[in-house]
């Protein structure tokens, strides 16, 4: 058995898990309540509100917020899918006896681990990906803003479900499934919490507190990933006419994603990865 | 016990690269070519301990091309431990595993192997038919879906291929792990605890599918708490008690020592003595019990009948008696623990 069928078998196997079992559903359910609420909320706010008594500049600001807001409840429900995905999927079966008889055939760990990885980023970013276009449209159809780098947007939100996804395979491997999900998402929270501290410490000039927002995005790459998507989400001459204003505001963000940072996203889902497999392979089942 | 190192790694022999030329290259390369194959599965000075409780400590055994032997013991005494040590799911502390000549931690030793686990648990949301051509094409394999269809009717779940296991009962997915474990063509099957969770029926099927592996020369390891299957099945059993093996060795050698009951009146002196030459006796009533001698050509019993004839005994009931293995393991188990106790006591 070559590792590569191993992977991509063990690859569809997730696929046809995360089908089977009603997750698909599930997440498409909250998917659609989201995009339905969303739709008519911004079309409520372009018939009712002041919207149309903004200048061209603000309504493009409030509608940037808005999607960042409903971006963030799409990236909220693509992080919980595959962080209590991620968890039961290995430590699940091992706890459960299904991986005993798996592993036992001759298949590697490792390409066991890299099959479910494979098959839980594609369906934790095809969710996202499409989520997320679907989102774009109907902002599009109901206030008629389109973000200026939805692909780039899409992307890093994809990005940040592989990474929530890579550290819930880590923890996976160490602790039970359900604290596996818990931790991945609480980990998810803090750090985007940290964030909007570090936002805040930034607008008020104190360099200690902007410093929490730097190191955690380090530790853990959710939230830096996800300030990139929502840079590529909003208008940026709306943010520059009106930036000054709304710092620290934790919807707007003021600056692109760095290549630096990118690369260090990369890598730290590879070390993450790399550590998953290292515990894998020690693992007495 | 038959762990004979130089038996196992017969494909990591020295390939004869001497420097006295061709013949004696050649000479080497037959001695290769002329060793037995290598065993199904060679393990020696297996240990593992978890935590504070050593589990498993300095277990060799050794599981033949075609042999089925058994692997009996007490709860925790690590049977399955050292199953999934030997098929490399659990890392020893120390020690060294072997199956069919390579290192048991190389997934391509497992290729050959079939393994039914004693926790039996597969995917709830695929069908029965989805588990067999997962494990198919895990295991490398080409099985062909007919093939696979009637793995499946042999284990009796052929009407419920296209069912999904979450729906199944505990016993046809024990039925069903047996399908695994048979599916991938294997020469090797290793059956932890196989009737744990079957009907007596589903018992005998899996004797029978035992049976049929025997005759067609797949080797199998039979941990079960079912001592008469093991007993009926089995060429030999190893006894595994706190993580050691007590004993093993063929049916026969373990259960060598027969005995005859005999119900007799008029027992004389001379008679008495005739009884005792023979063998260790007790006596209940008029019920003798003797022990045989091991070595026998068949001769023990009629000689001794007749001579007790002859002196005037009469004769009313001649029974044999066997051992049975469950006595033999309940008496191995009870020696060794007193013999565990005896020694404490002195420390």
């Amino acid at each position: 058995m070559s590792t590569a069928r191993t992977v991509l078998t063990i690859a569809g196997l997730t696929l046809r898990e995360a089908s089977r079992r009603k997750v698909l559903r599930a997440l498409a359910g909250l998917t659609i309540v989201l995009l339905v609420l969303s739709a008519w909320g911004f079309s409520r706010l372009s018939a009712e509100s002041e919207f149309g008594t903004l200048t061209s500049g603000e309504a493009r600001l409030v509608a940037s917020q808005l999607l960042n807001l409903v971006m963030f409840g799409l990236s909220l429900i693509a992080a919980l899918g595959t962080a209590f995905l991620a968890g039961p999927t290995l430590s699940g079966e091992i706890e459960s006896g299904i991986s005993l008889s798996l592993l036992a055939r001759p298949v590697r760990r490792w390409a066991v681990l890299a099959g479910k990885w494979l098959g839980l980023a594609a369906f934790g970013s095809g969710f996202v990906v499409l989520a997320g276009l679907a989102q774009c449209l109907v902002v599009q159809a109901t206030v008629g803003y389109w973000p200026p780098q939805p692909v780039v947007a899409l992307a890093l939100l994809a990005a940040q479900t592989v990474v929530l996804l890579t550290l819930g395979l880590l923890l996976s491997t160490v602790i039970s499934p359900m604290a596996s999900g818990v931790v991945a998402v609480g980990l998810f929270g803090a750090t985007w919490i940290a964030g909007v501290v570090g936002g805040i410490g930034e607008a008020l000039g104190n360099d200690g507190v902007a410093r929490v927002g730097t190191i955690s995005r380090m530790l853990l790459p959710t939230d830096g990933l996800w300030r990139g998507a929502m840079h590529a989400f909003q208008d940026p001459a709306a943010l520059l006419q009106f930036g000054q204003e709304m710092e620290g505001f934790p919807f707007l963000s003021e600056a692109p994603l760095t290549v630096a940072y990118l690369a260090w996203a990369a890598f730290w889902v590879l070390m993450i990865w790399g550590l998953a497999a290292l515990s894998f392979r020690r693992k007495d089942l | 016990m038959a762990a004979d190192p130089t038996n196992a790694p017969a494909g990591a022999a020295p390939a004869g690269a001497s420097p006295a030329g061709d013949a004696a290259r050649q000479a080497a390369a037959q001695l290769v070519a002329d060793l037995p194959p290598a065993p199904a599965v060679w393990c020696s000075g297996l240990r593992k301990r978890y935590g504070k409780r050593q589990a498993v400590e300095e277990v060799s055994l050794q599981v033949g091309r075609g042999e089925v032997v058994g692997l009996l013991g007490p709860n925790g005494a690590g049977k399955t431990t050292v199953i999934k040590m030997l098929l490399g799911l659990v890392t020893p502390d120390a020690g060294e595993a072997m199956l069919f000549g390579s290192p048991a931690a190389d997934p391509a030793s497992r290729t050959k192997v079939g393994y039914l686990p004693e926790l039996f648990r597969y995917q709830p949301w695929l069908s029965a038919a989805e588990v067999l051509a997962l494990h198919v094409r895990l295991s490398g394999v080409a099985v062909p879906a007919a093939e696979q269809r009637e793995v499946l009717a042999l284990v009796g779940l052929g009407e419920r291929a296209g069912d999904r296991v979450g729906g199944f009962s505990k016993g046809m997915q024990q039925r069903l792990g047996l399908a695994v474990a048979l599916v991938a063509r294997p020469e090797f099957v290793v059956l932890d605890e196989p009737t744990s969770a079957l009907d007596p029926l589903g018992r005998a099927d899996v004797r029978d599918i035992v049976l049929s592996l025997r005759e067609r020369g797949v080797a199998v390891l039979l941990n079960s708490h079912l001592i008469g299957e093991v007993e009926r099945v089995c060429d030999r059993v190893v006894i595994l008690d706190r993580g050691r093996v007590a004993t093993s060795g063929t049916l026969a050698e373990l259960l060598g020592q027969r005995e005859l009951r005999l119900e007799l009146t008029g027992v004389t002196p001379a008679a008495e003595a005739r009884l005792a030459a023979t063998g260790l006796v007790e006596r209940e009533g008029d019920w003798f019990t003797v022990a045989l001698p091991a070595e026998d050509a068949g001769d023990a019993v009629p000689d001794l009948v007749g001579d007790l004839v002859a002196a005037g005994v009469r004769v009313h009931a001649v029974e044999p008696v066997r051992i049975s293995l469950e006595e033999r393991l309940l008496g191995i188990l009870r020696a060794t623990a007193d013999a565990r106790a005896e020694a404490e006591e002195r420390a």
